[in-house]
């Protein structure tokens, strides 16, 4: 019964702040890329996105990039090109608009799409990194939130 | 095209002589004395590949794992191997036969095999893997269970196959009745699997001498197989190497001796037509 009630709490907060937050179906970006409106209507938190940035189940972006910033994480990647002074070579919306669907900036490029939920836009989806099939809990790897951060820490990046 | 892109393609060709640090090495893989060819002129057939030459994974590891394949005594996938020698003379299932039953010596027997699968299985009108031959021959000429595809005795015997190959070039035919399979393999090879959207060309064709995270991307060549990997302390064959990569992109991977998988390996030997078989190899 408590449990019920506290959950059903939980919910309710959930649905009011996810309310202001554009779902991934809802991005409108224009016709280079760019994402012009915050994802969550509100400033993102670089120290936040520099997280993200590092850490292995969230963003791993240092996976494939260099980024002096960031050299206390291990293994920075070179599969794409070093991060350095990326917030002078890009606008806040179009920092944006790279980390949520970096296809539309670059085309074909191997850079994922952050926040593109929709399971069928995929081939064969999988359940993170099971091997196995996406199920209900399937969605954009990272919240509206995330890219948010993501995008304040990487207009930081000037020379 | 924007002018953004453009400047972001000029810091791209400014930052690329600096990307040469995670190149393949020049280094030379003898194998107990053996010169094994690593490097060769790319097949005719993977001409509108991005590569310009194909290269053994050998080249891609540390001096430490590399010295590790240069010696069968170094070499701890060759523990394996005497395994499969036992179990090449032990007799198994109801037709009370072992391999050397029918094959005798896996020394003269085996030589040249590994070099040309898989390959085509003309009574069975089927595209033959080596463990499906090993599989069959355990099914229908000794009466003995299977082996489970990527299991270890699987992969130690493919191991004891392979080293009676071990020099020759890989010679995998990719024309008349194998022609399908391999358009399939080949189509699987480039479709972009999973929520990451990464194909086997996306690491291995576009990227390879780069760095993906820890990991020196090599080519993805099977010519080494199967490997031992530090990392899991075992040989692995070809289909769990293709499943944990699948997996890798955040997709549902396909099973081991899956015809997907079937017709990937095809494919993917074929792009190592003429490196030298070192199987087996070792990796991290
Ligand atoms: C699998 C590799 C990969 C991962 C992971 C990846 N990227 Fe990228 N990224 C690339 C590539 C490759 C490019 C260059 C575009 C192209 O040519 O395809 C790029 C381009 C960019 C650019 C533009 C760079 C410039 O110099 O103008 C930004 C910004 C960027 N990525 C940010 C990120 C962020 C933030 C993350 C993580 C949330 C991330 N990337 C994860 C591969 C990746
Ligand atoms: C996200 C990147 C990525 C993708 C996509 C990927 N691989 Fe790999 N693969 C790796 C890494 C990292 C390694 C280990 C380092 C190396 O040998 O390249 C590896 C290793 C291999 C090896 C072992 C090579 C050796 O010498 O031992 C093979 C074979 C292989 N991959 C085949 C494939 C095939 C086939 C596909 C597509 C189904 C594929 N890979 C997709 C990252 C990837």
């Amino acid at each position: 019964m408590k449990f019920a009630t506290l959950t059903l709490a939980a919910s309710l907060i959930a649905g009011a702040a996810a309310a202001d937050v554009v779902a991934p179906g809802d991005v409108k970006m224009d016709e280079y890329g760019a994402v012009a409106e915050s994802l969550t209507g509100q400033p993102g938190n670089a120290a936040e996105g520099e997280k993200v940035m590092t850490t292995r189940s969230l963003g791993n972006c240092v996976a494939c990039h260099q980024v002096t910033a960031l050299e206390y994480a291990p293994f920075h990647g070179n599969v794409g090109p070093s991060l350095d002074g990326v917030g002078d070579r890009w606008n806040e919306a179009e920092l944006r608009g790279i980390v949520v669907n970096a296809k539309k900036t670059y085309d074909g490029t191997v850079m994922p799409s952050y926040y593109r939920a929709n399971v069928d836009g995929y081939i064969r989806p999988g359940n993170a990194y099971t091997g196995k099939a996406a199920d209900d809990s399937f969605g954009p790897l990272l919240t509206a939130q995330q890219i948010e951060d993501v995008v304040a820490f990487l207009s930081t990046l000037k020379e | 095209m924007n002018f953004k892109a453009l400047t972001a393609i000029a810091a791209l060709m400014v930052a690329a002589p600096a990307l040469t640090f995670a190149d393949p090495d020049n280094d030379t893989l003898t194998i107990n004395g053996e010169e094994m060819v690593t490097k060769a002129p790319l097949p005719a057939h993977l001409e509108d590949s991005m590569l310009t030459e194909i290269m053994s994974g050998w080249h891609f590891r540390n001096d430490d794992t590399q010295a590790m394949q240069m010696d069968d005594f170094d070499n701890p996938g060759m523990l394996a191997v005497e395994d499969a020698a036992a179990a090449w003379d032990t007799v198994e299932g109801t037709a009370g036969k072992s391999c050397a039953s029918c094959h005798e010596n896996v020394e003269d027997s085996m030589k040249g095999v590994r070099a040309v699968y898989p390959k085509w299985n003309e009574k069975a009108g089927e595209v033959r893997t080596l463990a499906m031959q090993i599989n069959n021959c355990r099914t229908e000429n000794m009466g003995a269970e299977p082996y489970k595809y990527d299991s270890g005795p699987m992969a130690a015997m493919e191991a004891l196959i392979t080293v009676q190959s071990r020099g020759m070039p890989v010679d995998v035919a990719i024309d008349g009745p194998v022609a399908d399979t391999w358009e399939k393999g080949k189509e699987i090879y480039y479709t972009r699997f999973g929520q990451l959207e990464l194909s086997c060309a996306s690491c291995h064709e576009q990227n390879y001498g780069n760095m993906i995270r820890a990991d020196h991307l090599s080519q993805g060549q099977i010519n080494g197989f199967p490997t031992y990997r530090l990392k899991n302390a075992k040989l692995n064959t070809v289909h769990g190497r293709f499943k944990g990569c699948v997996r890798d992109t955040r997709a549902e991977t396909f099973s081991p001796g899956s015809p997907e998988f079937v017709a990937l390996e095809l494919y993917v030997a074929s792009r190592g037509n003429g490196l030298s078989v070192e199987g087996p190899s070792v990796r991290n």
